[in-house]
């Protein structure tokens, strides 16, 4: 079920194009407000393109004046919230999409148990959607997008608004029925998209900004978002004989690929509890950078300080040390072996 | 300072509680006092007249029509005001809820020049052989009219309030837009729907301006409760009296039914 | 609804009354010519169907009259009743019917006799044209003929209940209204091909009806009677009023608002 997508909305500064293989898990990650939902709402039809084209399985969704409605686009949509229609039980929820096709209700009811005994939902059958807990809930959901038989399912954030505690049950359920099947999830999540996704897309301000593996794009990220929800430091420059030289003019030390060379554009990703932070420039480090702290965020034990590039997790007893306020300028450094290099020509 | 009613949270001020008794009052006392203007000894003949009978069937056949038809047109109306938008859409239902406002003298008036025989409609009307003035028809038209904003407006905000999000999910289902209507919107919005047609019927059962000047007034035909009333009330004061509290029982009864049966549905719901 | 005033001026009726002799109307009553009307203020509640007559016939008193107010509280006669009896401050009551007067006459409201000052009979009021064209009380017989009239219960349906009876002629009514101002309403705006109301209600609807007189009218006379009620501050004044209703003036007014003559 190939799917290819393309499309403007002028208002939204949203312009997206990409590809989705047969039975290929994309992965759609991005900052709040970067077109990540407007994105998802033009696949299910629920709002339209200015402009653009979209084609699933060889079936046109949008083209100039075609626009095939949502109910006909056997594409499912799974909310961050489940959305359980409240007036309905668990089964006719899940056999709405079968019931809806057309399915006798007997059917459509052997498929519904079948559905929710694969989300290991089968005891819920009875109740209704106000009497189970968010996983509970999101899992029938689940149950009720795939009982629709869709050509294409969307998943938006399915696991945000669930307990942290009841997320990796969920996740590994989703990596069991995302299987061969061709689906797009949004997410937050770098966590989320390992799991599921086999490629990753990067939007940021309606555009794409990172297309690839997920591996290769999460590991060797190019955008600062993309390393930001990779746990990663990205500095971007040119790769030199002993490492990159920055776009601020900064020389660093840096292992690199053979593959890389000399004089290209290059892109260091360096994990942030690798580099060390100091008020003076630490003798006998191979790479050191001063930079104004922007803002202070607590992250567990950790404190992490951010700059416009770089950030670092210190113990809070060495923010109290160098009493480290937003505005304050510290060195950061770090080893060679704590950053690797990459061409940023994927 | 001992406090009675006004401590713990979700309170009111006492003063409030105070003016809140006093309005209150003023909404009981005059039924109150109609309570005690009643002529128990002669309250059952009074009411079991063969006018009595005949005016409080009719009011309760024709209410029944007129709310069957706010139903039938205002669904459509407050889907169409919520859910879609069109120019012109806030005069449109500024429009729709002008009866609220308006005098039912003056839509008395209106449906007269309407459907009247000397009215806007009279060649179409007169070619289909339809005679609505001074019939039973015109009553139920009369309340149709006055009833059916009420319809439209508590079934409107309640679409506005579920919003359209449980319609997607059901649309990404594959479910086409009647299917969604039937199975999603309308349970959804059920409670507001009773609720409205509630009102919508209380409302019927208790025009009468326009009921008067479109219908006329005949026993067993035109001449519902209220009118009847309003004409018992000239010779006749402990009729007059018995009937308006029949009308206030059965004014009660249904909304006080139409109440629980709303809440049921809400409880089973879980949702609003 | 009583929007009855007493003025102190009542207390100045005795100075007041020598200026007033000298512009007395020529053409005043003939009871009343001798004797003027002492100056005061009056309060006047008078049927509905009389608002009309009545306003010009205040006015006309009290330029007869200076130093006279007359006011005057319009409602159906049983209204008034109903307010009299509650204290209301009238000084004079005129009545559309006998009935509602006798109420007041038996619990002793009443000063002296009530005296007869205009009658009514029922007319056949069409749209103007007369497009059915209605031309006798039987021709309200015909079922094809949409007939409106009062419900049995106020006056003017009790009037048309006992000609119906008096001449076996039954109408076949579509509506029985409560007032006559609706079975006006639906003749004149064409939704009723003809009315049975007061000949009155026909004179005042001007050229919105057309009246169809018919003999048969006579078998339901309406007379109105007038009294001063006990109560009454200025008796006085309140009798000079009754005077000038009953007198050649107020006759003629009333003659040509419809009245017939007591």
């Amino acid at each position: 079920m190939r799917f290819t997508f393309s499309a403007t909305v002028a208002r939204r500064g949203f312009d997206v194009s990409f590809e989705l293989a047969e039975g290929e898990t994309l992965a759609v990650l991005g900052p709040n407000g970067a077109g990540k939902s407007t994105l998802l709402n033009l696949i299910a039809g629920l709002i339209t393109p200015d402009a653009g084209e979209a084609v699933l399985g060889g079936e046109t969704l949008f083209r100039g004046r075609v626009f095939t409605p949502p109910h006909a686009r056997g594409i499912s949509l799974l909310a961050q919230e489940a959305l359980l229609f409240p007036h309905l039980s668990v089964l006719n929820n899940v056999a709405f999409g079968p019931t809806s096709a057309g399915v006798k209700r007997a059917d459509a009811f052997r498929t519904a148990r079948r559905w929710l005994a694969e989300v290991d939902a089968s005891e819920f059958e009875t109740r209704k959607p106000a009497q189970l807990s968010g996983g509970q809930a999101q899992r029938i959901a689940v149950a009720r997008a795939l009982a629709a038989e869709p050509r294409l399912l969307l998943l938006d954030e399915p696991m945000a608004a669930l307990d942290v505690a009841v997320a990796p049950a969920i996740r590994r359920m989703l990596r069991r029925v995302l299987e061969s099947r061709t689906a797009i999830i949004v997410t937050h999540d770098v966590l989320d998209a390992f799991t599921l996704a086999d490629r990753v897309i990067v939007i940021d301000r309606g555009h794409v900004v990172e297309d690839g593996p997920t591996r290769s794009v999460l590991e060797q990220p190019r955008d600062p978002f993309t390393a930001g929800i990779a746990g990663l430091n990205v500095l971007a420059g040119i790769r030199t004989a002993r490492g990159m030289r920055t776009a601020a003019g900064d020389e660093l030390q840096l292992p690199g690929p053979t593959g890389v060379t000399p004089g290209t554009a290059c892109t260091a990703a360096i994990r942030p509890s690798g580099i060390r932070v100091s008020g003076e420039r630490p003798a006998g480090t191979a790479n050191s950078l001063r930079r104004v702290v922007r803002d202070l965020e607590p992250r567990g034990d950790l404190v992490r300080l951010g700059t416009d590039d770089l950030a670092a997790d210190v113990a809070p007893a060495l923010v109290a040390d160098l009493d480290v306020t937003p505005g304050s300028s510290v060195w950061f450094s770090f080893e060679p072996s704590d950053a690797t290099l990459y061409a940023t020509a994927r | 300072m001992p406090r009675i009613a006004s401590s713990g949270p979700g309170s009111v001020p006492r003063w409030i509680l105070a003016i809140a008794i006093i309005g209150a009052l003023f909404v009981v006392l005059p039924l109150v006092a109609m309570v005690v203007r009643v002529n128990w000894g002669e309250f059952i003949p009074l009411i079991t007249s063969e006018s009595s009978v005949d005016a409080l069937l009719l009011s309760l056949r024709t209410s029944a029509a007129a709310t069957a038809l706010c139903i039938v047109f205002g669904v459509p109306m407050a889907l169409v005001l919520a859910r879609t938008s069109f120019p012109g859409q806030r005069i449109a239902r500024s429009l729709v809820l002008l009866p609220l406002v308006l005098p039912p003298v003056v839509g008395g008036i209106a449906l007269l020049y309407t459907f009247g025989r000397q009215g806007l409609l009279r060649e179409p009307m007169n070619v289909l052989g339809i005679q609505i003035a001074f019939s039973t028809t015109a009553v139920v038209l009369a309340q149709t009219f006055v009833a059916l904003p009420f319809l439209v407006l508590s079934l409107e905000g309640a679409l506005r309030t579920v919003g359209t999000r449980y319609e997607a999910v059901a649309a990404t289902l594959g479910a086409g837009p009647t299917t969604v209507l039937r199975r999603i919107t309308l349970p959804l919005v059920l409670p507001a729907l009773v609720s409205g047609s509630v009102l919508s019927f209380a409302r019927a059962l208790g025009e009468f301006g326009a009921t008067l000047t479109f219908a006329g007034s005949l026993q067993g035909v035109t001449r519902t409760l209220p009118l009847e009333i309003y004409l018992q009330r000239e010779t006749d004061p402990d009729t007059a009296v018995a009937l308006a509290l029949v009308l206030v029982a059965v004014a009660v009864l249904v909304v006080g039914l139409a109440h629980q049966a709303g809440s049921r549905t809400r409880a089973g719901g879980g949702l609003l | 609804m009583a929007a009855a005033v007493l003025t102190g001026e009542a207390a100045c009726a005795g100075t007041s009354a020598g200026t007033a002799a000298g512009t007395s109307t020529p053409g005043a009553s003939a009871s009343a010519a001798a004797t003027t009307a002492p100056a005061g203020t009056i309060t006047v509640f008078a049927a509905a169907s009389l608002k009309a007559t009545f306003t010009k016939l205040g006015t006309d008193f009290e330029a007869a009259n200076p130093g006279t107010t007359v006011t005057f509280s319009f409602a159906g006669s049983s209204d008034l009743v109903t307010q009299i009896t509650g204290g209301a401050p009238a000084d004079v009551f005129a009545s559309a019917d006998t009935k509602n007067m006798t109420k007041l006459t038996t619990t002793t409201l009443v000063s002296g006799t009530p005296v007869n000052f205009a009658t009514n009979i029922l007319e056949i009021a069409t749209p103007p044209g007369n497009p059915a064209g209605v031309k006798t009380f039987q021709d309200l017989a015909n079922p094809d003929i949409t007939t409106v009239i009062c419900a049995p219960a106020v006056p003017c349906g009790a009037a048309t209940v006992t000609i119906e009876t008096a001449t076996g002629v039954t109408i076949p009514a579509v509506s029985e209204e409560s007032a006559v101002t609706d079975v006006l309403g639906k003749v004149s705006s064409g939704e009723a091909d003809a009315g049975l109301v007061y000949a009155t209600d026909v004179q005042g609807a001007g050229n919105t009806v057309e009246g169809v007189p018919f003999a048969e009218s006579s078998t339901a006379v309406n007379t109105y009677p007038i009294a001063a009620l006990s109560a009454t501050k200025s008796p006085e004044l309140a009798q000079a009023f009754i005077d000038y209703v009953t007198g050649t003036d107020g006759q003629a007014v009333l003659t040509t608002a419809g009245f017939g003559k007591p």
